[in-house]
């Protein structure tokens, strides 16, 4: 019974890649590589290419990683080492819960209270500290790439934090004594002796978060502005591959576009699946599996 | 030091800011009519999320009815286990718990939809409880996995067979642990809009059959959400302030079980 339970797990896995790939081969077919480099995403014309997309995913991921990387270190090392042992847990578990609530909500959050923020504030400070050229030109309309990029590194703090806790407690305790013995600065014991002893596990965290952020929908979908074209500032609304999905899907009006939004959900199934497979590999070097309920 | 505590104070205000906007936004429009009316059609004042609650009522339990003995079973044949095919599953499960919920949508979209050649809510509840087997999988190894060997063996020596000793010996003693894993899971699904938004796709009208397309309460968030009315928002913070107080009391509910069972452990 416990067999048969494991054959059905197996099924399911390899069967949702072979129900995608069957799904989007026409357009994979029709398409072939051109079908990642094009920019244009047009049925009038039936043009379909996913350039755009993908790089929308790399932008925020990577706005969301600037943000999310000191602070959930810093975060992760205040839970580990610095702050007093009850303040730990209650600050620890209120990380945690940030992981428990749903997407929809930050996107619904994002949308009608930060977006409003954002367009009066956030992108007007920004705007003035580039010059209003380059990456920062452009209308400051609140939703886009910037904006989608805050509350990506909000949503992926809890996954980076609780991980990089873990590491950074299993440390081993000779090491920190040893540096503390030495002379070594509470600081410079941090610095130089437990973040360089856990690096391959934080490493895990931040690529762990990376697929996250690849694959956020929901939220990403609702304060993105979902414009199917390359975005040339922060200010720009974009799409992602998961946001051009959840917002197309619906629409579509002819076959072929769902072919080819069902042929980006491959890629962006490819690409979870490469950086989760590292991320776990890295993470479990270090000795430690999560077991990660978010 | 000092630049640690601002990291863990910056990391705070967004869970402030979303949970207490959540119900400042969303408590003004609870009212008992919220809760048992359908929605009204456009313009007309009243109406509420009942259909919306029942949905997502019925396609997390048809999910949590599917998934959890799945899962469970997978769980336990992975913890009683050693060989290279337990860790090869303990693997693909964290491998699948990484897919996005978006993907798993549409798989749903072709595996069922496509089938039935219409939306329906059993589409929706196949989508998350995709979601949650992974989930569950990893959870129920892990306690599984927390009840001492010798246990088992007792009960082997003793003449029970491996079915009895799971039944009686395994599946008892791990009991809270498996309890906090089905709650965090449920919690986790209940949240998940994405694999709904073209299997259940989301209805105007109350309905109870599992054939139908079906509201539920995330998508109704995110549909009401994104429009422009301050009327249609409205109906969204105040759905949203219920769905965040039901999955905050799982997760809560769900620590401290496990928190308990670490303590007597």
């Amino acid at each position: 019974m416990l067999g048969a339970a494991v054959v059905i797990f197996l099924a399911l896995l390899l069967g949702l890649a072979a129900d995608l790939v069957y799904q989007a081969a026409p357009a994979f077919a029709h398409f072939g590589f051109a079908f990642v480099t094009g920019t244009q995403w047009n049925p009038v014309t039936t043009s379909y290419g996913a350039l755009p997309f993908i790089v929308g995913t790399l932008e925020t991921t990577a706005i969301a990683m600037m943000i999310a990387i000191p602070i959930g270190l810093g975060t992760a090392l205040s839970l580990a080492y610095l702050l007093p042992k009850r303040l730990r847990l209650v600050l620890g578990t209120a990380v945690e819960l940030l992981a428990a609530v749903p997407s929809v909500i930050y996107g619904l959050w994002g949308l009608l209270v930060v977006a409003p923020w954002s367009r009066t504030i956030i992108e007007p400070v920004i705007g003035f500290i580039f010059g209003h050229s380059g990456p920062a030109s452009g209308p400051e309309i609140g939703i886009g790439l910037l904006l989608a990029g805050i509350i990506l590194a909000v949503m992926v703090l809890p996954t980076m934090v609780a991980i990089s806790r873990d590491v950074l407690m299993a440390v081993p305790s000779e090491q920190i004594e040893g540096a503390l013995a030495l002379g070594a600065t509470r600081w410079q014991t941090l610095w130089r002796v437990v973040v360089p002893h856990a690096r391959t596990g934080i490493l895990g965290a931040v690529t762990l978060s990376i697929g996250r952020a690849f694959g956020e929908t929901m939220a990403v979908a609702m304060i993105i502005g979902n414009t199917p074209s390359l975005a040339h500032s922060l200010f720009s609304p974009a799409a992602t591959m998961a946001s051009i999905i959840a917002n197309q899907f619906t629409e579509a009006v002819e076959p072929f576009e769902l072919q080819s939004l069902i042929a980006i959900a491959v890629l962006l199934l490819v690409m979870s699946l490469l950086v989760n497979v590292a991320a776990r590999l890295l993470v479990r070097s270090v000795g430690r599996t999560h077991v990660s309920a978010a | 030091m000092v630049l640690c505590v601002i990291c863990v104070a910056l990391a705070l205000i967004p869970l402030v800011g979303v949970v207490g906007y959540t119900i400042v936004r969303g408590a003004p429009v609870w009212s008992a009519d919220f809760f048992t009316h359908a929605p009204t059609p456009e313009g007309i004042p009243g109406g509420g999320i009942l259909n919306s609650i029942v949905g997502s009522l019925i396609i997390d339990g048809m999910a949590a009815a599917a998934s959890i003995p799945l899962a469970l079973a997978i769980g336990l044949y992975v913890s009683q286990s050693h060989s290279k095919i337990a860790a090869g599953i303990r693997f693909a499960a964290d491998v699948m718990a990484g897919i996005p919920s978006i993907v798993v949508g549409i798989f749903a979209y072709g595996i069922i939809v496509n089938t039935m050649h219409h939306f329906s809510a059993i589409a929706g509840a196949f989508g998350i409880a995709v979601i949650m087997v992974p989930i569950l999988v990893r959870a129920s190894d892990g306690a599984f996995r927390t009840v001492p060997g010798d246990l088992g063996e007792a009960a082997l020596a003793l003449g029970a067979k491996r079915a009895s000793i799971a039944r009686r010996v395994l599946i008892p003693t791990a009991a809270s642990g498996l309890f906090t894993a089905i709650l965090l899971a449920v919690a986790r699904g209940a949240g998940e809009s994405a694999p709904l938004l073209f299997t259940a796709i989301g209805s105007q009208y109350f309905t109870a059959s599992p054939m139908q397309p079906m509201a539920a309460m995330p998508l109704t968030i995110y549909l009401n959400g994104i429009q422009a009315y301050p009327t249609l928002q409205r109906i969204a913070w105040g759905t949203g302030l219920l769905l965040l107080l039901f999955i905050l009391i799982l997760s809560v509910a769900g620590r401290t079980a496990s928190a308990r069972l670490g303590r007597r452990a």
